[in-house]
Formats: structure tokens, C-alpha cells, sequence
């Protein structure tokens, strides 16, 4: 893993100190679709082992905050940024940077569980897999301790052969958290995980964040207000592809010092 | 009503071929007729005919349409004596009709199956054994298995032992030849040597013509005679038989057997009698062989095209044109793709190969001639619009959450292809691989130019090294069918060889296409439970 501590980044200006390994930086960060802009001007340092939260209606450019840090929306054709991003303070589109070795520092949980038509076992490892691990004594232990991290363990340790596509709706999301862990980042991004789930099924990976967050910096996206009172530690709220307010959960949720986060959080709108 | 007419004429087509096709296995009853004097039909001046109805039909006399007749077409065989094998009676001129017991078929090596009167069997020297005496049947049956044990032995000298001789003598000459022609002065040492192993060789295959021709001799020992229903009496060589039997004695269940022992001949033996009689063997093993060389050619060429067209090219006007190309290309005429592979495959390609690797055998061309190889080439290029189509839509449809799910663990874009998107796109890739070989499979135009023959001497693949011989010329079921119904000498006998024949290429395309779909359900069902 290499370490952002260690690494030759430029300290930065802005922030006080070296940065953690697991700390966001967005500075001034523009994103266009073509000629469409998605993302205004957009500030926001997201502290190390801290839950964030992104609220705000449809469309107003969560998602596509979230997928900026690990640069997914380079799949996407035509798109443009301007401003920076950094990741343990530095830079994710430094040219000199690969884009896998970003990926395996800033792991990622998708709105639908997008488990692969493989066996538990060889979801779990997928990430080592591709990364050239194939010690076996090591995938084992691996795959213990990420499936023990996303309370999964116990449900299927006697099936870690069968195929992930076997799963319920909730264990595969599970599962996929725990893909997204084997490979230990720093970062994890949730891309409304529970979207797709049962109430119990949510609960579970509500627990599951408050332990994570012990070790992972978690950032998430979701549409439901009360998971994000619950969960996160700090709360931005977006719209329109401006952030408008970013402040601490309790206080976005008691004492929002803008009227529209109020009306948002009251459902007044959006 | 468009898609019932549709369905009924397809039915009909098939129910056509496949009673066509399976009656020319069924041993039928053999009629003798007695003709009504004048008749035309007579043969010499016999009022007797027998043979195999083949047809029934209405006859309309020119100038006389009011006057309807029926007429009926036997199967007479006997070709040698009558020199002819079918004979049009019209059904007034049959005045009795019967089914004797005592008729026989004769399949033979040469002139088509003799029909008539069983009247003794005479073995070497012995006195001949009459057709009443109560050891003629076990006799007959006797020898026959043992001329067949010979004949295939005979077989097997010429073309297992004495074919690698030939093809090592070949060697050793070329060799000789090429040494004359280096110019320098040869190493007398070496010459001597290739020398004393031609004579060698030679000295075998003397031994092994030896052999061959004593067996040889051995087959004209016994004699059998039999008396054709006109009357006259002929005698042949038991070498020459194949089989003797007698069909109007013969129960359901021995029909059944020799039904079935007919299609296991038709299955396994070589043609004879310029395709005529016999099996279809080399024309489905070419077959075979030619189609599984295209899609070991066709699948990876159309894979890997698909994949860059699909996941790196830049999508715009250029890929998009290559793409119209692709699509065209499925709809150009399958005989511009044999023009095309005459002239780049088999003269440039292989007339390069031929004057760089077999120099020395020139002018007799090597690779620069129609073959296998080139063949399967040429079908190759014909049928990888169909992969790449195939492919291209199964990549396509490969759920973007696999993608970004393999991209988000930190998998390059090439692993995610070859862990995520490939596998998830094998039932389409295969779909587009069977697809490519019923097409390829039922194709004849462009292989009449790029290396199908009429009557291949040896098949494409055998135990003489190196195995697998791309250079050889083969026989296609698709071919076959062509020459027997339009270029036999004897069109009327080749006919049901003809509906057999396309029985056989239609199921074997039909097979082809089943298995496809039941590999792709499998598959499918494997890959889609997943909740992307």
C-alpha cells in the first residue's frame, strides 16, 4: 500500500499540517458532462475516519461528487473537471498517478449489489486476485477478516464455494462491502447502499458503517434523511451541483445556518 | 397465414427429404412382372422384369392429353448386362405381377447391385455347390465374410503400409534432388545413403505389392453364378460381391437389421462407383475437419475484433464504418469469398509458402493448390461477420455494475475484460461460433475453388505424420450432394444417394444449431441469476 505520509506530495497550503493517508481534499472542483456542468465550484475536506454523508434531491450531483474520487466517471465519455482532488494529500489527477493504484486505495460499494457471477470466496478476493496475490494461506485469511468486517462471515462460512449469486439481497450488498474491504483502502464510497434493501437488511449495514468507520474513511450518498442522521458524522448538503451547506450531522439536522437545507431536511421540497 | 404457409412448406420440405432420404436404406421387395407381349418395355426378348418400384406416376402421351396412363419405374440393376439400371413399364403393359422367393439382390464392387436367380457357388477348384444344396447358404455366407476380411486386408496394405512408404520415398527423392541442385558437389557419403534407403524401400513395397497382389488373386477363387430374370445365366467373382441377399424372404425385424446395417455403411464406408454406391465417411470427416479448422480460425479473430471495436476503438465515424463493413460483409455472395480465397489463400499465400518451404517439389504445387488449410480460411473470412455481431452484442450486454464493480477493486480495463466481460459473454460468443459453423458447414460455392474434390484419396487427418495435413485436397457433404445429383454419370441411380445426402447435412446443421442453443440456455442460466 503505498502510503500518501511517505509519498513525495506537496504539503498542502490550505490544511494545517500533513494530512492522513484517509483524508479528502476538494478544492474548487468543477465536473462537466460535454457541455452539460454537473458540479459548481465545489470546496469540502472530508476528515479521516469520519462518516460524510451527501444529501440532496436527484440530480443534484452526489453521485457524481462520489464518483470523482475514485475517478469511475472516467468510464464516462466526454466529460472535463476543473479544480483538484486529493487523497492523502495528493493530487488523484496527477498524470504520474495510476488510476489502479488510486482504485485499490479508495474502495467502493454501489447502489445495487453488483456481486460477480463467481463463488463468495472468489468475490472476496477479486481485488488480490487482480492484483497478482494467489497465496493461498493469505487469500484465506483475507477472506475471513472482510467477510468477518461486513458481519457476513457467520452466514456463509460454510458456503464460501457456492456462488455469490445465491446470496439475498442485503448478504450480497454485504458482500460487496466486504470485496470492497479485502483490500484494505483507506477510503470507502457508498453510492446509496441501502437503496435496494429490506428495513432489516438496512439496519445491518447501518451497524456495519459504525464499525467500519473504526478504520475506513466512509463517505456516503443516500436519499433517506434519517440514515444520514443516523450514520455520519458530517452531513453535506447539495443541490443543483453547488454544495449549499456542509456542516456537522447534528447541527445540519438541529440548526442549518441556510434556509434551503432547512426546507430540504423539513421536506418542504426536493 | 404468411408464417403458416411458411411453416407448411418447411414441413413438407423435410418430410420430402427424410422419407427420400431414409427409404433408400429400407430394403424393399423386388417385383418380377410378367409384360404383356409387344410390350416396350421388354428387355431383349424376355417378357420377364423384375426390380425395385422406385416410382409411380402419370404418364401423358404428347398429342394425346385426353389419354391418361399411369407408368411405373423399376429398379433393375444389372447395369453390366442390360446397360442400363432403370426401366419405365406402363402399368397396362403389366400382365401379372409376383414376388418370388427366390430373387436376390447382389450388391457389388462395380456396375451397381445385380438382381436375379441364385444357381451355384464354386470355391477354388471345388465342384460347384447348387443353390438347393442345403450348405449353399452357410457357404455363401461364409465366403463372403471372408472375401469382405480380405478385401479389407487388401485395403489396408495399400493404403496403411505401403501409402507412408510412398510418402518417405517421395522424401528421400526430393532430398536427392535438392542436393543435385545446390550445386555443389553432393556428398557422395549422403547420396549413397539416400540411395541404398530408396532401395530399401522399394524392396518393401515390392513385398507389400507382392502380398497385395496374391490376396488379390485369392478373390477371384470362388465363383458365383446367378441367372438374371430375363433368363440368361452370368457368373462373377466373389471379390467383386459386397453382399448377397434376399429381400422377399426377409422378415419386419431382418429388415430392421439390414436397414440399419445399410446407415451404418452409409456412415463409415468410402463412396464407390463414382459416389453412386457406397458411404458418405470422407465427405463428413472433410466436412468435420474443414468446419472445426474454421472456427479454431473464426472465434478468436472475430472475439478479438469485437472486443476492440466494442472497448477501445474511439467510438466514431471510423468505427462506425468499420462496423457497415463488417455487416455487408455477411451479405456479400459466398462466391466472391472463393474468388477472393483462390486468388489471395491458394496463389499468393500458398504459391509464397510453396516457393520459399517446398522449393523443391515444384512445379507440383504444395500449399499453392486448393486444401483444407486454405479452405477453412476462406470460410473462415466468410463467417466472421456472424462472430463478431454475436460478440460485440454479448459484450454489450454485460451489465455496467460488473464493470464498474471490477474497475472500483482495482482491476486494469484489460482484467476487468478477461475476469468480468468475457466469461459473462461466452454464451453469445458461442452462440455466434455455431451460428459461423452451420453456415461454414452447409457451404459449397467458394470451396469448389479453394480445395473440395470430388473423390479425395486420403482424408485430412491420419496417423501418418504430421497428422494433421493442411495441404490435403477433401470431400464435403455440401459438395457431394452437388456432384451426385448434377455431375454423376448415372443421375437416376445417384438420386437417393442424393436425399440421403442431404438428410444427413441437414441434420448435421440442425445439430449444430441445437447444440448451440442448449449451450447458450446453460450458460445463460448460470450468468443471469445475477441481480445486476
Amino acid at each position: 500500500m503505498p502510503d500518501a505520509a511517505s509519498s513525495p506530495a506537496k504539503p498542502d497550503p490550505i490544511l494545517p499540517g500533513t494530512p492522513g493517508p484517509g483524508a479528502i481534499e476538494i478544492r474548487r472542483f468543477n465536473f462537466f458532462y460535454g457541455a452539460k456542468q454537473a458540479l459548481f465550484d465545489i470546496t469540502l475536506s472530508l476528515l479521516e475516519r469520519q462518516v460524510t454523508a451527501f444529501i440532496g434531491p436527484s440530480g443534484c450531483g452526489k453521485s457524481t461528487l462520489l464518483r470523482s474520487i475514485n475517478r469511475m466517471n472516467d468510464l464516462v465519455d466526454g466529460i472535463r473537471h476543473g479544480g483538484d482532488i486529493t487523497v492523502g494529500g495528493r493530487s488523484i489527477f496527477d498524470p504520474t498517478l495510476e488510476v489502479i493504484s488510486l482504485r485499490k486505495r479508495v474502495g467502493m460499494v454501489f447502489q445495487k449489489s453488483n456481486p460477480f457471477p463467481k463463488s463468495i470466496y472468489e468475490n472476496v478476493i477479486y481485488s488480490l486476485r487482480v492484483a497478482g496475490q494467489n497465496d493461498r494461506k493469505v487469500l484465506d485469511r483475507v477472506v475471513e477478516e472482510s467477510l468477518q468486517a461486513a458481519a457476513l462471515w457467520e452466514e456463509v462460512k460454510d458456503r464460501l464455494e457456492e456462488s455469490a449469486l445465491g446470496l439475498s439481497g442485503g448478504q450480497q450488498q454485504r458482500l460487496c462491502i466486504a470485496r470492497a474491504i479485502a483490500n484494505s483502502p483507506e477510503i470507502l464510497l457508498m453510492d446509496e447502499p441501502c437503496s435496494a434493501l429490506d428495513p432489516i437488511a438496512t439496519a445491518k449495514i447501518e451497524e456495519l458503517i459504525e464499525q467500519l468507520k473504526q478504520t475506513f474513511t466512509i463517505v456516503i450518498v443516500t436519499h433517506n434523511m434519517q440514515q444520514a442522521s443516523r450514520v455520519s458524522d458530517f452531513t453535506a448538503f447539495m443541490y443543483l451541483g453547488k454544495l449549499i451547506e456542509v456542516d456537522t450531522t447534528e447541527r445540519i439536522f438541529t440548526n442549518p445556518s441556510i434556509q434551503q437545507t432547512e426546507e430540504y431536511i423539513t421536506g418542504r421540497f426536493g | 397465414m404468411g408464417l403458416g404457409i411458411g411453416l407448411l412448406m418447411v414441413t413438407a420440405l423435410l418430410y420430402v427429404i427424410l422419407s427420400n432420404g431414409l427409404s433408400v436404406f429400407w430394403p424393399n421387395r423386388i417385383a418380377e412382372i410378367t409384360l404383356a407381349p409387344g410390350s416396350a418395355a421388354r428387355i431383349g426378348d424376355s417378357d420377364r422384369l423384375a426390380g425395385e418400384v422406385r416410382m409411380r406416376r402419370v404418364k401423358r402421351v404428347p398429342g394425346r392429353s385426353e389419354e391418361i396412363t399411369r407408368e411405373l419405374q423399376f429398379f433393375v440393376g444389372n447395369r453390366d448386362a442390360y446397360g442400363f439400371g432403370f426401366r419405365f413399364v406402363d402399368a397396362s403393359d403389366v400382365a401379372a405381377t409376383a414376388y418370388p422367393a427366390g430373387l436376390a439382390m447382389i450388391t457389388r464392387l462395380e456396375y451397381g447391385p445385380a438382381i436375379g436367380y441364385l444357381v451355384s457357388l464354386a470355391a477354388g477348384e471345388d465342384a460347384p455347390v447348387p443353390a438347393d444344396d442345403p450348405r449353399f447358404q452357410g457357404e455363401l455366407q461364409r465366403l463372403t465374410r471372408e472375401f469382405a476380411d480380405r478385401r479389407r486386408e487388401i485395403e489396408r496394405i495399400e493404403k496403411a503400409a505401403i501409402g507412408p512408404l510412398s510418402a518417405r520415398k517421395e522424401q528421400l527423392r526430393l532430398a536427392a534432388r535438392s542436393a543435385a541442385w545446390d550445386g555443389k558437389d553432393p556428398d557422395p557419403a549422403a547420396a549413397a545413403a539416400i540411395a541404398a534407403e530408396i532401395a530399401k524401400i522399394e524392396d518393401n513395397y515390392a513385398t507389400l505389392a507382392e502380398q497385395a497382389g496374391a490376396l488379390r488373386a485369392l478373390q477371384a477363387k470362388a465363383k458365383l453364378t446367378y441367372r438374371l430374370p430375363t433368363g440368361a445365366e452370368r457368373t462373377m467373382v466373389l471379390g467383386g460381391v459386397v453382399d448377397v441377399f434376399a429381400p422377399n424372404r426377409m422378415g419386419f425385424g431382418e429388415r430392421c437389421v439390414r436397414f440399419a446395417g445399410n446407415i451404418k455403411g452409409f456412415l463409415t464406408e468410402s463412396p464407390r462407383e463414382a459416389n453412386t454406391e457406397g458411404g458418405v465417411f470422407p465427405a463428413i470427416f472433410g466436412t468435420f475437419v474443414m468446419t472445426l479448422l474454421m472456427s479454431v480460425a473464426v472465434v478468436p479473430f472475430g472475439v478479438v475484433a469485437a472486443i476492440y471495436l466494442r472497448e477501445y476503438a474511439r467510438q466514431g465515424p471510423v468505427v462506425r464504418a468499420v462496423r457497415i463493413a463488417v455487416n455487408n460483409l455477411a451479405g456479400v455472395p459466398s462466391i466472391v469469398f472463393g474468388v477472393f480465397g483462390l486468388g489471395f489463400f491458394v496463389y499468393f499465400v500458398g504459391g509464397t509458402l510453396d516457393s520459399l518451404l517446398f522449393a523443391d517439389r515444384l512445379p507440383t504445387p504444395t500449399f499453392g493448390t486448393g486444401g483444407v488449410l486454405w479452405a477453412a480460411l476462406t470460410l473462415a473470412l466468410m463467417t466472421v461477420p456472424v462472430v463478431i455481431v454475436a460478440t460485440e452484442e454479448a459484450v454489450a450486454a454485460v451489465p455496467r455494475g460488473a464493470r464498474e464493480g471490477s474497475l472500483a477493486c482495482g482491476a486494469s480495463k484489460w482484467q476487468t475484460i478477461q475476469r468480468i466481460v468475457l466469461p459473462a459473454a461466452v454464451p453469445g460468443i458461442i452462440t455466434g461460433m455455431i451460428l459461423a459453423m452451420a453456415r461454414g458447414a452447409g457451404e459449397v460455392a467458394p470451396l469448389m475453388l479453394v480445395g473440395v474434390v470430388k473423390l479425395a484419396p486420403t482424408l485430412p487427418l491420419d496417423t501418418v505424420a504430421p497428422f494433421l495435413h493442411f495441404d490435403r485436397k477433401f470431400m464435403h457433404l455440401g459438395f457431394h450432394i452437388y456432384d451426385l445429383g448434377f455431375q454423376s454419370p448415372d443421375s437416376e441411380a445417384a438420386k437417393p444417394m442424393v436425399f440421403a445426402t442431404t438428410l444427413l447435412l441437414i441434420l448435421l446443421v440442425i445439430c449444430l444449431n441445437m447444440g448451440a442453443i442448449l449451450l447458450r440456455e446453460r450458460l445463460r442460466r448460470r450468468y443471469q441469476t445475477a441481480a445486476f
